[in-house]
């Protein structure tokens, strides 16, 4: 199926909106996707037509929903070729599907002097946790360095896994667009004994995601960066794992008994979705799934690399030394996600120059403040693309920054 | 929708371009230190009090236009201000970015007779919401170094 950026631009209904008679050009998906009309509708018409209370009660009404809900699940294990569908935990995010992992894994499996591997690439949602566990276990971190042009430095990597009990890292940067090598970093950690956890919240949306071929252990995304609502996540899990971990949160859902001395859990996934899910969500997330599915994620590949390619091109023909743009050059390792520099001019400031334009980008630490550091920046300018982005939407990101240094003269 | 005009007025480029008193000040001067959760931009404020007067402030750290400008136009008006004169005016200024601040012992008519002078160039900050963080920062900060000031 060929991939056309201007018909799937249509399904997004708020793309064709104006603002001050303008059109929108939206470059802030690493940030959060768009939304589709199939999307919308398929949520609309869930709660007009057949939204009810899922798992506990027995009229149709509510079997229905419950099918609906349960469908998605399979669809989203589906999407990522998931052995089985009840690996697939639905959270609030990625960041509360690494949460789960930290605390309920974590806290069962790691002690004083325990080592969880990191990269200096990691968003905070992949960093702070483990340091919650620094701070209450003692456990130790270490970090993957990263090479010039923001790749993994993987030189040092079977000293650092050495004894490791964890290595977490991201399947591609929110901040540098780089994706990393996930199967042989998997390889690498379960050589040394390590369990793996991959950030793959940027990946899922705009790559083929095959947990198997990965050989992870855990897996973490959101539905809101793959043109699914907002307020809904999943954790993948072996299910191995899953059923040996004790529980995230208690309470309904995810009980099999309560008694008055105790309690048993539910078998997985139920045990780690305690109260009422974000049904209308979940429900939204398999209709994501379906549209995306349809696309072909190998199209979505595809696509954002040429679309990369010609953003980066497009800029730095135009702009040459005035604009660095971080992460690698080699398309085949990136994703469409530009972090960049320009002019000197601070990344707030250009942001609202952008706005002038209606190009909305993203400028700020990108909730990687350790990576942000190591580029010598407080802060940078992210542009991101995705479906519903062609080249035009580029070249008016160039015309944009045009505006920019005349206003600070710098 | 407000027009970039609004928000970078000469005077705040003036600022931004040329920044008046950088650097740092070596104890005893208080040192208190800022951050912007929007954009991670850093800010310190480097506080040296004499007999309840500002004898001399620096500011260093990194930020954008307003941030930077509004850091340097705080360290030019406090200077050489008592205390108390330096409170109402952080509450005069966090007023014009519509920041509430609860009742103390400075009354709404000593806070208005404040003289804002240049600062009032960054009026303009509030029709742009976002931005108002980026202002305000070097007062909190500012607060902040006033609040580790030892006892009188």
């Amino acid at each position: 199926m060929s991939f056309d950026a201007a018909t799937v631009r249509k399904d997004f209904p708020i793309l064709d909106r104006t603002l001050d008679g303008r059109p929108i050009v939206y470059l802030d998906s690493a940030n959060t996707s768009q939304k589709p009309r199939q999307v919308i509708d398929a949520m609309t018409q869930f709660m007009e037509n057949s939204y009810a209370p899922i798992n506990r009660s027995a009229y149709k009404l509510a079997a229905d929903a419950t099918e609906l809900f349960e469908g998605a699940r399979r669809k989203v294990g589906e999407f990522i070729n998931a052995p089985s569908a009840d690996e697939v935990v639905f959270t609030k995010n990625a960041t509360e599907s690494l949460n789960l992992v930290a605390s309920s894994w974590g806290r069962a499996n790691l002690h004083a002097g325990d080592v969880v591997v990191l990269t200096h690439m990691e968003h905070h949602a992949n960093i702070v946790p483990w340091h919650m566990l620094v701070a209450e276990r003692g456990i130790r971190l270490r970090w993957v360095p990263l090479t010039a042009d923001g790749q993994l430095d993987l030189t040092d990597l079977a000293t650092l896994l050495d004894g490791a009990k964890v290595f977490s890292f991201t399947a591609m940067s929110n901040v540098l667009g780089t994706i990393t090598p996930v199967k042989l970093l998997c390889e690498a950690a379960h050589a040394a004994g390590a369990i793996t956890i991959v950030d793959a919240c940027q990946y899922v949306p705009h790559n083929v995601t095959d947990v198997q071929t990965w050989g992870a252990d855990f897996v973490a995304f959101s539905s809101h960066k793959m043109c699914g609502p907002s307020g809904v996540g999943a954790l993948w899990a072996r299910a191995a794992l899953l059923d040996a971990m004790p529980p995230f949160l208690g309470g309904g859902n995810m009980i099999a008994d309560v008694r008055l001395d105790g309690f048993t859990c539910a078998p997985v996934p139920a045990k780690f979705e305690a109260g009422t899910p974000p049904i209308v969500e979940v429900v939204g997330m398999g209709a994501a799934v379906d549209y995306l599915t349809a696309l072909g994620m190998a199209n979505v590949r595809r696509h954002e690399m040429d679309l990369a390619d010609y953003a980066i091109n497009t800029l730095t023909e135009r702009y040459g030394d005035d604009i660095t743009i971080h992460g690698p050059t080699n398309i085949e390792v990136r994703g469409a996600t530009l972090s960049f520099a320009f002019r000197g001019i601070h990344p707030h400031d250009l942001s609202q120059v952008l706005d002038q334009h209606n190009v909305c980008v993203r400028a700020g630490h990108h909730c990687a403040k350790p990576l942000m550091r190591l580029l010598g920046a407080n802060a940078t300018a992210r542009a991101s693309f995705y479906i519903y982005n062609d080249e035009s939407d580029a070249d008016s990101l160039a015309d944009a920054l045009e505006g920019a240094s005349d206003i600070f003269g710098l | 929708m407000p027009g970039l005009e609004d928000l970078y007025r000469e005077i705040i480029l003036d600022h931004y371009r040329t920044p008046r008193n950088r650097g740092e000040l070596a104890p005893p001067a208080v040192r208190a230190e800022g951050h912007n959760p929007l954009c991670g931009d850093e800010i310190q404020v480097y506080l040296d009090v004499v007999d309840g007067v500002v004898n001399d402030i620096k500011v260093a750290g990194q930020g954008c236009s307003i941030s930077q400008s509004s850091a340097s136009m705080m360290s030019q008006a406090v200077k050489g201000k008592g205390l108390a004169e330096v409170r109402a005016l952080v509450r005069r200024f966090r007023g014009m970015m519509s920041v509430e601040d609860a009742e103390d012992e400075i009354t709404a008519a000593e806070t208005a007779a404040v003289k804002l002078g240049d600062l009032e160039a960054l009026q303009g900050v509030v029709k742009f919401p976002v931005r108002i963080k980026c202002a305000t920062l070097a007062w909190n900060t500012l607060l902040l170094a006033m609040s580790e000031l030892p006892a009188a």
